[in-house]
């Protein structure tokens, strides 16, 4: 019982280990395989089961499963990506030592990022973040550029620093519960969620504030968003895509886990409207800075914020539905943004730069990943028939069913501020004439193929989500209720 | 008069236990060398004030042991002691002898208006700290408080210093401030879940010295004041 949580979480590290040694030509193959298993292993714990393992320090219930599959995901994706993305003919830089860090670094993140959501523990929880923090700012240096490490000191110091605040809130969480349960426990989230309705209401609102603050950094809520932008325009391509799409859902899900907690204590209004508070911050800041960047990666990057803070929006809303949108935008945004920024690692391949003025006729110059950019900017703008559109409105319907008005007008307002800000881009750069002096082709048909993936899974949860999917994404939504 | 009585009746009412005194009078300790550290001019002295305050840590971590009879603190308290007292100061003060670089000028205030804001600040962590604890025999009273103060101070002094050096230990202070916080009020934390902390802090620091390591050969100084190209 439980076997497939184990290999989750041995097989992904031994392999980042061993690439560490292994020639990239054997790495390489190894990191899809790694891949594909865990992707594989996610799906399989889609139907409804609750595994556990290893004495109930791992367990995976239907929360767990929906971030396990978001990570496995882009873990394979990325592994594509990379392969044909991280490669000697990649410049000067990317020679055999180079690629042998690269892709350790990037199975062990996927790793940790995998584990995370498995881990039963709040404490383990925190661990399991902390070594994504440590992996990634490494990661976002390995370019050794001027900017690569001023954005790597500056993420792993903000990055440090809301660790050490959700640190605080694990310790305070465990003082609230060993008031009630007594001092001899380990954070289970089973003990922890029986117990949650008796722990004294002063001690969970700090510790759910801290943890908000404190994972928030990791998130990228605004204002404790500022290492955001700067490391994902600043890592290498592949690194940019896994903390976009998975990190700052991984570090959402610790940020639910203490939401059950104090729905538990608190009741549904305290939880929801600090949430709303950063959610409104986020897309609010988000939308206005996306009309202004001029940097490719710095434009998805804030995108990021933007969905981050759709996320939070969402649940602020009291109806369930708005919760199940939440959790299908983890999945569809893990998809979108995979695949914006495969298009743009091929757009900054292609041109070399990731400077938009100097970007023109994308879809052109690159036939197979111009176009596909271009889908998955739409869809990031939350356009039909993809994934974040169906997401976005089961969103809106929530907030619509109970007396949210407001809000959900700006929401609305803010998310079509940031769809112009984004088809700003996608028309003045990609949808123009190409320039005589860019060469017609791909660059790589790696990186096309990673792209079909991404796009292939867009569409899938657009159109017609399997019900199996949807199912699981009911589920988790009830788990995160407050028990009547 | 009367206030002074009044005070007098009050505190004899809650005549604080040994264990709360030493525990307050640790956390104290700890504080006031995250204020020294704040205003210490030498990278050097920082990173010693930062292995006394790990000490500091590494005997409450003693004394909770042996008046809670917690075993498992035993344990670490000596990981404390070789880790944070030994090793890391070691790690950061051998960087600093390769990056041969005695002082940097990095008080973004003077230490007059730092040391005000940060005595704000501690008054504003304690206070806010007081107002929603609740009342329970296993946390001394002002401990909490304390604590907080000090994660707070460990902000500034990565706020209001400039140089890799006080960034770097302003965050392993920080986490020094926590550990004392769960020192204090979850002394009964699973051992493995401590373990795990610890092997997770080694390795924020391995990551920490890597980078000051990059920094260093990328700009040839310890100070931050050049890392302004990423905006907007």
């Amino acid at each position: 019982m439980g076997w497939d949580l184990v290999v989750i979480l041995v097989v992904p590290g031994v392999v980042g280990v061993a690439c560490w040694w292994l020639p990239p030509r054997v790495g390489r193959p190894l990191s899809i395989a790694s891949g594909l298993l865990t992707f594989v292993l996610a799906l399989l714990l889609v139907p409804a089961r609750t595994p556990s393992a290893l004495h109930g320090w791992l367990r995976a219930d239907s929360l767990s499963v929906v971030f396990v599959v978001a990570v496995g995901f882009l873990y394979l994706a990325t592994m594509v990506f990379a392969v044909g993305y991280l490669h000697p003919s990649g410049g000067p830089t990317h020679q055999a030592r180079y690629l042998r860090r690269a892709f350790a670094g990037l199975n062990v993140f996927c790793w940790a990022m995998a584990v995370a959501p498995l881990v039963s523990s709040l404490a383990l929880l925190w661990v399991a973040i902390e070594i994504t923090t440590v992996v990634s700012a490494l990661l976002v240096a390995i370019d050794d550029t001027d900017g690569a490490t001023e954005a790597a000191w500056k993420y792993v110091l903000i990055a440090s620093m809301g660790l050490g605040i959700s640190l605080l809130a694990t310790i305070v969480v465990y003082y609230a519960g060993a008031v009630t349960i007594g001092h001899d426990y380990d954070l289970f989230y089973p003990t922890l969620l029986a117990a949650a309705s008796r722990f004294p209401p002063q001690v969970v609102r700090l510790a759910f504030v801290l943890a908000v603050l404190g994972f928030g950094t990791k998130v990228g809520l605004v204002p404790v968003h500022t290492w955001l932008p700067d490391a994902h325009s600043e890592a290498p391509t592949p690194v940019s895509a896994l903390l976009s799409g998975a990190l700052l859902a991984v570090s959402f899900y610790a940020v639910l886990r203490y939401f059950q907690v104090a729905v538990r204590t608190l009741g549904p209004t305290f939880p929801r409207d600090v949430l709303l508070a950063f959610g409104l911050a986020s897309l609010g800041l988000a939308a206005l800075y996306l009309a202004s960047q001029r940097d490719l990666k710095r434009l998805l990057a804030y995108s990021s914020i933007e969905h981050m803070g759709i996320l939070a929006i969402g649940m602020s809303f009291a109806a369930p539905i708005a919760v199940v949108g939440v959790l299908l935008q983890v999945l569809a945004h893990a998809a979108a943004k995979g695949t914006a920024f495969f298009g743009a690692g091929s757009v900054v391949r292609k041109y070399g730069t990731k400077d938009m003025r100097h970007i023109r006729g994308g879809i052109g110059a690159l036939p197979w990943s111009g176009p596909m950019l271009v889908l998955a900017v739409l869809a990031l703008s939350g356009m039909p028939p993809f994934g974040i559109f169906r997401s976005e409105f089961l969103i809106v319907e929530g907030g619509l069913s109970d007396p949210h008005d407001a809000v959900v007008a700006v929401l609305v307002v803010l998310v079509v501020l940031a769809f112009l800000g984004l088809s700003w881009f996608s028309t003045k750069t990609m949808q123009t004439p190409t320039p005589k002096s860019v060469v017609r082709g791909e660059t790589s048909k790696w990186i096309v193929g990673s792209m079909v993936i991404g796009v292939v899974a867009l569409t899938v949860l657009g159109v017609h989500p399997p019900g199996q999917l949807s199912d699981l994404l009911t589920r988790a939504a009830a788990e995160l209720r407050a028990p009547r | 008069m009367l206030l002074a009585h009044s005070v007098i009746l009050s505190s004899a009412a809650t005549v604080p236990s040994t264990f709360a005194g030493v525990a307050d009078a640790l956390t104290v300790l700890v504080l006031l060398s995250e204020f020294a550290m704040l205003h210490a001019q030498l990278s050097r002295s920082q990173i010693r004030l930062y292995a006394f305050q790990s000490l500091v840590v590494t005997a409450l971590a003693v004394y909770v042991a042996a008046e809670r009879h917690i075993p498992g603190l035993y344990a670490i308290a000596g990981i404390t002691l070789v880790l944070k007292v030994v090793v890391i100061p070691a790690i950061v003060l051998t960087l600093l002898r390769d990056a041969r670089v005695e002082l940097v000028a990095s008080h973004r205030l003077g230490v007059a208006t730092m040391v005000l804001i940060a005595i704000a600040v501690s008054v504003f962590g304690i206070f806010t700290a007081g107002s929603i604890t609740v009342q329970s025999r296993s946390l001394p009273s002002g401990a909490l408080g304390l604590a907080i103060a000090a994660v707070l101070v460990s902000f500034l002094l990565i706020v209001l210093r400039s140089d890799v050096v006080s960034q770097a230990v302003g965050f392993f202070s920080l986490e020094n401030a926590v550990s004392l916080t769960s020192l204090v009020v979850a002394a009964g934390l699973p051992l493995i879940v401590e373990v795990a902390f610890f092997f997770d802090l080694l390795v924020a620091v391995v990551v920490f010295g890597v980078l000051m390591r990059v920094h260093h050969s990328h700009h040839d100084t310890l100070s931050t004041r050049q890392l302004d190209r990423l905006r907007g």
